[in-house]
């Protein structure tokens, strides 16, 4: 009958546990849905030329596709880095989220263009059949065309070396000279 | 005077709960061809979960990608589509997630079971709980006491 006494005990131990490691949860990190599948297919036009692209122009694999808006902050923060990737030979696809293509150029000839191209994406409906649920994101598509790795929020140098250079060996570490030191 | 207050304030607060969920709801509208779609539309849309604020249904978001989801759920109502196509295309792209109802799965069998098996649990406990009781109650009481107890309720009877 002694056992009995620790019941609360025990039961308060493992509350307890669950709730701590619950903090260390994020709980805004949803798992993608689309990983391991191709790159799901598009009609849309490019930013720049205006010509109407698919799926078969991310044409150097692996690459990133980065979905930014100019009506996002974050983008603008995370920009000087993906300046700072594309000189280092990263392909950059862009999906220019739900966002004005006039505004978009602007912000691309001011503020430099990392991007191989753009796809124009008003309504954003590539962005839905992506599962994107804000800006900026990041994803990874590898050398067959599959979704290999998604990141939410801006990426940096740090969140580029622990999940993303295994795709992209040859860029050095720290990318940027240029990205974060010469923004300041 | 004070009851009747009383009565009036319960009212209304009751009253107020009860409209909560119409009060919150996003104010939009849109065209069904049939009442029964819109009450799909409706059931649809509060099973769905906004990926980007999310403890809420896509019905009470105001999130843009909540609109462009209501949006994406009109359509494919009107398009004919069943609530199991228009589900699966939404788990496609935003994962189990979406869906306050989750299906079973590894992840999910867990939050499936633990309703049932909390019942048991409890089930179990009551069970050795009364089990224990009697035996617990009719204490075994010397003769010496017993006696006791005799004569004290013999004197209270004096």
């Amino acid at each position: 009958m002694q056992a009995r006494r620790f019941v609360p005990l025990v039961v308060f131990a493992v509350l307890a546990g669950l709730l701590f490691r619950s903090l260390s949860i994020d709980p805004t990190e949803l798992p993608a849905a689309r990983l391991g599948q191709p790159f799901p297919d598009f009609a849309q036009p490019e930013l720049k030329s205006g010509r109407q692209i698919s799926v078969s122009a991310l044409s150097e694999l692996p690459a990133l596709v980065n979905v930014w808006a100019t009506w996002c902050y974050s983008c603008r923060v995370e920009h000087p880095y993906l300046v700072a990737l594309a000189e280092q030979g990263v392909p950059i696809y862009g999906l220019n989220y739900k966002d004005e293509p006039v505004k978009a150029r602007e912000w691309l000839a001011q503020l430099g263009d990392p991007y191989q191209l753009n796809v124009v994406d008003e309504e954003g409906s590539v962005g839905l059949d992506l599962g994107v649920y804000g800006a900026p994101e990041t994803y990874v598509v590898d050398a067959a065309g599959h979704i290999a790795h998604r990141h939410v929020g801006v990426l940096d140098e740090a969140v580029f070396q622990r999940d993303f250079s295994r795709w992209f060996p040859t860029v050095a570490s720290p990318v940027a000279a240029a990205g974060s030191e010469g923004e300041q | 005077m004070k009851i009747a207050l009383k009565a009036l304030i319960s009212a209304t607060i009751c009253g107020q709960l009860w409209l909560a969920p119409i009060v919150l709801a996003v104010i939009e509208t849109y065209e069904f061809s049939s009442p029964d779609l819109e009450l799909r539309y409706r059931q649809l849309s509060q099973e769905l979960r906004c990926p980007k604020c999310q403890n809420q249904n896509i019905a009470d978001s105001n999130a843009p990608i909540a609109r462009d989801l209501r949006v994406v759920l009109y359509e494919q109502l009107e398009r004919g589509a069943t609530d199991d196509e228009i589900l699966a295309f939404m788990v496609a792209r935003y994962g189990e997630f979406v869906r306050y109802r989750p299906g079973v799965d590894r992840n999910t069998v867990l939050l499936w079971a633990a309703p049932g098996l909390l019942l048991m649990l409890g089930a179990v406990g009551l069970l050795f709980h009364f089990r224990q009781r009697p035996s617990a109650r009719s204490t075994d009481l010397t003769e010496a006491e017993q006696a006791e107890i005799t004569r004290l309720l013999g004197e209270r009877r004096d």
